[in-house]
């Protein structure tokens, strides 16, 4: 089994609305030296076989579902076999 | 004319629109399931609002995998007049029918309430029998609307008189004010206010009647 870890972040071009309300909640809470928060999604992806083309696969579910190229970027690490 | 509301799970307009066909303009119009994979018959395609698939993911993100799409492309591709409302606008910019997309509104919350539009563009198969410039007010209902594209893209829908409708205000932080968008061929239309909603005077407004009475008379013309 083969596990891919993907992140997908808005662009910097994009205003996070979400990580703006978060970063008010931190201020709520007392922690005024937050200045920014800006938020993702985490994905934990699992492959049986380790494909011919791995990256070709991630790179494919990852622009046609996981991310829109249009507002978010995304990268990913494959950790290898897991038990 | 024999028009298709297309269901997905979490659909929520999709009466409304079939309201609006059926008594609105007294046309043909079934529900299809979001299952189908032909709308062979067809000669209008309806995606309605709600929440696709709970907008889990990001809203229109999983809908737009569902085994209508195909089809939906399709026809749209053949020049069939394709119309996404609100849900239905987020489902056809994650196809890629439509450019840019639709993301959190900028305050961040949910909004229901009349908003002012103008009609930018009413040269068009959806908005003939508006006049151009034309005041109208239309319902809006949606957490993600705000409409965003590149600069790019942007002077592209100008150049191209794509832009077919604008908020009189700046109600949700979309670039430009934008309410809806064509393609470049014209024959699909994207909207995040609900003109379903706005038929009839008890409604609030009718003014989105003369939507969907602008697709019949274009396609009665065609067929003529």
């Amino acid at each position: 089994m083969i596990l891919v870890k993907v992140y997908v972040m808005l662009k910097d071009s994009v205003v996070d609305v979400q990580g703006e309300a978060i970063k008010d909640a931190t201020h709520t809470m007392s922690y005024e030296n937050v200045s920014e928060v800006r938020m993702g999604k985490y994905f934990e992806i699992k492959f049986d076989n380790n494909s011919n083309d791995l990256e070709k696969d991630v790179d494919e579910i990852c622009d046609g579902l996981l991310a829109n190229p249009n507002i978010e970027s995304y990268r990913y690490e494959i950790v290898g076999d897991i038990q | 004319m024999n028009f298709a509301v297309i269901t997905f799970p979490g659909s929520n307009c999709d009466m409304d629109l079939y309201h609006a066909i059926k008594e609105g303009i007294n046309q043909e119009v079934n529900l299809v399931s979001y299952k189908e994979k032909s709308l062979e018959g067809y000669d209008g395609i309806l995606i309605p609002g709600g929440f696709s698939y709970g907008d889990y993911l990001r809203s229109g993100a999983i809908a737009s995998h569902a085994p209508i799409i195909d089809e939906v492309i399709r026809l749209a591709n053949q020049g069939k007049p394709v119309l996404g409302i609100c849900n239905g606008f987020q489902i056809l910019t994650e196809i890629g029918l439509l450019p840019g997309t639709l993301t959190n509104n900028r305050q961040n919350r949910f909004i229901c309430e009349q908003v002012g539009l103008t009609v930018e563009n009413n040269k068009t198969l959806f908005t003939s029998k508006y006049d151009f410039k034309e005041k109208i007010t239309i319902p809006i209902a949606h957490g993600e609307g705000r409409y965003y594209c590149d600069s790019e893209t942007l002077h592209g829908l100008n150049e191209n008189n794509q832009i077919v409708f604008r908020y009189d205000s700046d109600v949700n932080g979309s670039v430009d004010r934008i309410a809806g968008i064509t393609n470049k061929q014209k024959n699909v239309l994207g909207m995040m206010p609900h003109p379903e909603r706005a038929i009839e005077n008890i409604l609030g407004s009718a003014d989105g009647l003369n939507l969907f009475k602008s697709m019949l008379e274009t396609q009665k013309s065609e067929v003529q």
